[in-house]
């Protein structure tokens, strides 16, 4: 990596300088030069990382992949003796799926969420309000993965009388609480973006507060709204150990909400500390980290770009 | 995986022995895998520990897969297996300069676990590939003739293991057959003691694990290998006599003919006090042996 700092511009000593090289200058340059050494680390990590899963995954992609048994097959049994199966079609399945209902649950509470701090809570309320917001984001996946293994999983089975409660509903109803935090900050953020004067307009207008909020307020902060859904499939696709416990962790393309299944992350979380390096499984698990490093990147990037047009218009 | 650079290696273990300053020089042995195994081993370890506290042996779990793709990779002194390292396994390890050399430790019978709730006392190999194996015909249990009170659908929740299980090959292998298939829809749970909390919970579940793991809450099936034969109840004595039609041994492998400490560490798991911690932890030991 060292290298590459010289072809990014990092600012190295002027010959024709006439400043005085005394302690004070040297300081400056060393931490203009950490400053920026530290602000360029995220584009190489990423770059690193990506560089990485390319390199152990794109072995399998060229030698073993075929493309239509890889996404078209819902057999994932890659360490058969004889004859390996890698379909990832019912993961895929497993994902979208739990990713999907997930967003059913986020979206009414994380809306219903960010109009009531944004526009009916104050003072203390909306800031304490913020604070639990902010906290259970921080709750750790496996905690959330913990109860949807010993708490939803029973109550699953006696409410809706099925055979096992881990399944999708689990998955995504764990999933969508998880989400549901940061959907609810930049909701929040999108709908106190929206400039007073839209509001003072529709009430001298006489339109009721739910009138001002449904007809003005929402519209107006639409593409915000939208980033942040985005954010949050990207979440869902993403996240990994609270999906391996409530899931049920079973090759499935489900037929109903009742149904197991397995999601992408899943399965490398759960198969790559048992893979030899560099063997067909091993690589393969890196195929499905490319697959989903791709699917993240597009869904971050963009949200973002619609996140970034709001602020602008 | 992470592989240490040796240099790394030596140089961390320079650094923590001198920061141990005068405290004797301790041989570490690093051992991993079987899930199956890894309660056998921890007691093999702690028992070790007061017989030659000079050697620490580090145990970890995860599956018979880890161990032999540590074994593999060269980052364990000995790896626990509940199946055989395959043909192709043992010449990977021989390619990267590693000679695997497999002991048999002791036997496990596989016992078939089902709910309390679970009427069914005896099964055969059939019934298990019917439940288990792609379009075996067995999805529900009317269609084994079983009605299980508490679980109205019927429906089969078919209890399986992740796929780099030693338990899991095993299965496949014993009771699929050599061609057999896994259904889809399996719940392949990460440990053995997984498998056994999910049918205690669920009414409809069967699941498969280590007899080691049989608890008060569960019901182990009396197996038979053919219909009309008698069944077997899954037991050390039936293991070790070969009476219990899915019994199997368990391995460890070490890199190379066992040298030194690691040597003196085998030859004590064979000796009777290793073997007598085999039969404590609820395994079969891999001779006839009195222990007290």
């Amino acid at each position: 990596m060292a290298d590459t700092r010289g072809a990014l511009g990092m600012p190295t000593a002027g010959v024709g300088d006439f400043d005085r090289r005394d302690l004070d200058w040297y300081i400056d340059k060393a931490i203009g030069a950490l400053v920026f050494v530290c602000g360029f680390s995220a584009i190489i990590f990423v770059l690193g990382i990506f560089l990485f899963v390319t390199k152990e995954g794109i072995g399998f992609i060229f030698e073993r992949l075929d493309f239509r048994e890889f996404f078209l097959t819902p057999y994932w049994f890659p360490s058969d003796p004889d004859a390996p199966e890698y379909g990832i079609l019912a993961l895929i399945a497993g994902t979208a799926s739990v990713t999907g209902l997930a967003m059913l649950v986020a979206i009414p509470f994380s809306l219903g969420a960010a109009i009531y701090i944004a526009e009916f809570a104050t003072g203390k309320t909306r800031e304490a309000l913020k604070v639990l917001v902010e906290l259970l984001a921080a709750i750790p996946s496996v905690v959330w993965g913990f109860i949807g293994l010993v708490i939803m999983n029973p109550l699953i089975i006696a409410v809706f009388n099925v055979p096992v409660g881990l399944n999708v509903l689990n998955a995504g109803i764990i999933l969508g609480l998880m989400a549901a935090p940061i959907m609810t900050s930049i909701a929040e953020d999108a709908l106190k973006a929206v400039p007073d004067r839209y509001r003072e307009a529709a009430e001298a207008m006489g339109a009721t507060r739910w009138q001002v909020i449904f007809k003005v307020v929402l519209p107006a902060a639409k593409t915000g709204l939208l980033g942040g859904v985005l954010l949050g499939v990207g979440r869902g696709f993403g996240e990994t150990m609270a999906v391996l416990m409530s899931t049920g962790h079973a090759v499935n393309i489900p037929g109903s909400v009742f149904d197991s299944v397995r999601a992408l992350t899943a399965t490398i979380a759960a198969e790559l500390g048992e893979a030899a390096v560099g063997e067909e499984h091993y690589q393969v698990l890196f195929t499905i980290g490319i697959f989903l490093f791709l699917i993240t990147f597009i869904i971050n990037l963009t949200a973002d770009l619609i996140v970034r047009g709001i602020r602008k218009g | 995986m992470l592989k240490m650079n040796p240099l790394l290696a030596v140089s961390i273990a320079t650094a923590i022995s001198l920061a141990a300053g005068n405290a004797q020089a301790r041989t570490e042995i690093q051992n991993k895998g079987s899930d199956t195994l890894v309660n056998v081993a921890q007691a093999f370890a702690e028992e070790y520990a007061k017989v030659n506290p000079e050697v620490a042996i580090a145990v970890s779990g995860g599956g018979s897969g880890t161990g032999i793709a540590a074994m593999i990779n060269g980052t364990v002194d000995i790896a626990n297996s509940s199946r055989k390292m395959k043909d192709k396994e043992i010449k990977q390890a021989q390619e990267r300069g590693h000679n695997p050399i497999e002991h048999i430790v002791g036997y496990d019978a596989l016992a078939i676990y089902v709910n309390k709730a679970n009427p069914a006392n005896s099964m055969t190999i059939a019934d298990l590939a019917k439940i288990y194996g792609r379009d075996g015909g067995a999805t529900k249990w009317q269609d084994l003739g079983i009605q299980v009170p508490g679980c109205d659908s019927g429906e089969i929740v078919v209890v399986s293991r992740q796929n780099n299980s030693g338990t899991y090959a095993y299965f496949q292998e014993h009771v699929l057959g050599e061609k057999g298939k896994f259904r889809l829809g399996t719940l392949d749970m990460h440990g053995s003691k997984d498998v056994v909390d999910l049918v205690e919970k669920t009414p409809c579940a069967i699941g498969y694990s280590g007899l080691a793991y049989a608890t008060d809450h569960v019901k182990t099936v009396c197996m038979a290998m053919e219909p009309g034969k008698p069944c077997v109840m899954p037991s050390e004595d039936a293991a070790l006599d070969g009476s219990y039609p899915i019994a199997r041994p368990l391995f460890m492998y070490t890199n190379g003919e066992p040298q030194g400490e690691i040597k003196k560490y085998m030859d004590w798991i064979m000796s009777d006090a290793g073997q007598c911690l085999v039969a404590k932890e609820g395994y079969a030991p891999v001779r006839k042996i009195a222990c007290k």
